[in-house]
């Protein structure tokens, strides 16, 4: 279960008239089936908003994204997406929030009690492969941000979605949690086979989980560079250590840097480092 | 623990926002209601204290229990309770889906919120001979003064609550293919229920400080009527006795407010 995604000439500006602001200006970008892609970059540079007109929650002002030659018109059943956080439903048990799609219509049309038997399977399964096996019964605000995300994942994953949507889901979670979640949302991708396209600004969370590096860039948003990943399909978290990896890793902050006017930051910087040495030697 | 080591010697009673002891808790909620008794007790008890400018609180329990036996004081509570909860229930009944939809559409919103606010600030006083020529003087003008009073609070209440559902959850159901009445029953009602009751629970309150103000339409029973007609005969004792059984079914309504609230949602435990 896969899908191909192509965006065309997509653009978004918010507001009108004099105040109005370009937060993605004639993005082109061919997802393949099974992909795993990364979009990475300052803020504002027009990534959430990017995956955010991918899902359907987002409106073009023009261009076109089109998902198997489809046109995507609104969010639909075929791109889960998962949030950064607030997306689960506090008064329901994660059993409950997992199995929270199939209450709605979209997935219990012509319902047999061969799928509703399938489907509690799948649940178990998404429990046991996201270890959530012994707070199945809890509730989310007993639960750690990391365990929380892994719940938003599952019930992501519950319809079996040809495309998973991820909007920086692992921008709260401390290190040592984000590693472990890294090499999860690997392992999901080699079994579940679907298109992945994950929103980040951290690079080496780009680099490791990616085949393919989205740089994007702001003022006005836009597609800035693509990278391929120089990594095998499995990786360790060793990997983040070699040459290749932080090749890579330092050739997109640089380029990040000089798009991002973070530079001029940084002879702000030196110029007042200058000053203060000069008045230190008076 | 941890606000132990950045005391500096100040104690945890006087740091903002540090946990406190529940004892110390319990000790200071009892001095916080038998402080101000004591007070209000030596204060009458002064020479030179007309117990008409100032009955003790002897006699405000005297006049009570006179009250509860002599005067028909049960009959009194039963009246205006259901004055108020009848006026609170209307508003409820009509506030509550007209909310929900205010704070899910903006369209809606835009139509009705500038009106709700225009007329929220009008005092329900003013409306009594309004409500007398329209409604009589029968039982229902005492409900509409107190349905004018809480109602337009109610809705934007409601409205408020329902927009403070995050984003998040209603776009996710989006992503999950629910429609937009789905959308309303299985994500914003049920995200929105805790903060609905406190407001069931806040409005209450308020209805109840207009039930003086509707007993003041031709009644002749009722706990504001009684207060109203001791102002009369200048019975200080009276008035007295009558603002404190508001307080005290005030409080035991709240309470039982707060008792749904801890039981009816268990998921909030532990984050307050």
């Amino acid at each position: 279960m896969s899908a191909r995604i192509e965006i065309h000439d997509a653009n978004k500006v918010f507001g009108h008239g004099p105040r109005a602001i370009t937060a993605l200006e004639s993005a082109d970008l061919d997802i393949r089936p099974n992909e795993f892609v990364t979009f990475v970059g300052a803020s504002g540079c027009g990534k959430s908003t990017l995956l955010r007109m991918i899902g359907g929650l987002e409106s073009l002002t023009s261009g076109n994204i089109t998902v198997n030659g489809q046109p995507i018109t609104g969010p639909g059943v075929d791109r889960a997406m998962v949030f950064q956080h607030y997306s689960l439903y506090p008064w329901l048990t994660v059993l409950d929030n997992i199995r929270f799609c199939r209450q709605l219509k979209a997935h219990t049309r012509d319902r047999t009690s061969a799928d509703v038997e399938k489907a509690s399977g799948r649940a178990d399964a998404l429990i046991r492969l996201m270890g959530l096996s012994h707070v199945a019964h809890a509730y989310p605000s007993q639960l750690s941000g990391g365990m929380q995300q892994r719940v938003a994942i599952a019930r992501a994953l519950m319809s079996r979605p040809p495309i998973l949507l991820m909007d920086e889901p692992f921008g709260a979670l401390d290190a040592q949690t984000r590693e472990v979640m890294h090499d999860l949302i690997r392992h999901v991708h080699r079994i579940e086979g679907s298109t992945i396209v994950f929103v980040t600004h951290d690079v080496e969370e780009a680099i490791y989980l990616g085949q393919r590096i989205v740089l994007m860039a702001p003022r006005p948003g836009r597609i800035d560079t693509l990278y391929d990943v120089p990594l095998p399909a499995e990786r360790h978290q060793d990997m983040k250590l070699e040459p290749a990896f932080l090749a890579l890793k330092r050739e997109i902050l640089e380029r990040i840097r000089e798009t991002s006017g973070m530079k001029t930051d940084l002879e702000q910087l030196a110029r007042l480092n200058a000053d203060a040495a000069a008045t230190a030697q008076e | 623990m941890s606000a132990s080591k950045s005391t500096g010697g100040v104690s945890p009673l006087w740091q903002i926002r540090a946990a406190i002891d529940p004892r110390h808790y319990w000790v200071l909620a009892l001095l916080g209601l038998v402080a101000p008794l004591l007070g209000w007790g030596v204060a009458s008890s002064l020479d030179g204290v007309d117990k008409v400018f100032l009955p003790g609180p002897a006699d405000v329990l005297s006049r009570m229990w006179t009250w509860a036996v002599e005067d028909g004081l049960a009959g009194d509570v039963a009246i205006s309770t259901w004055r108020v909860v009848a006026g609170w229930a209307l508003s409820a009944v009509i506030a509550l889906p007209l909310g929900l939809f205010i704070g899910s559409y903006r369209s809606v919103q835009a139509l009705l919120e500038p009106l709700t606010d225009f007329i929220r600030y009008m005092p329900a006083v003013a409306f009594i001979p309004l409500v007398m020529l329209w409604v009589g003087i029968e039982e229902g003008s005492k409900v509409a003064i107190i349905f004018i009073g809480t109602f337009f609070q109610m809705v934007l209440m409601v409205a408020e609550d329902v927009r403070r559902v995050p984003l998040a959850q209603i776009e996710a159901a989006q992503t999950m293919g629910a429609t937009r009445g789905e959308i309303i029953e299985k994500v914003i009602v049920p995200s929105a229920k805790p903060a609905l009751l406190d407001t069931l629970r806040v409005t209450m309150g308020w209805a109840w400080t207009y039930l003086v103000v509707a007993e003041l339409v031709a009644a002749n029973s009722g706990l504001g009527y009684a207060v109203l007609k001791a102002q009369r005969f200048l019975q200080t004792d009276k008035i007295f006795a009558g603002i404190l059984m508001i307080g005290l079914i005030g409080l035991v309504i709240d309470q039982g407010f707060r008792l749904v609230h801890r039981k009816a949602f268990p998921y909030l435990a532990g984050r307050h």
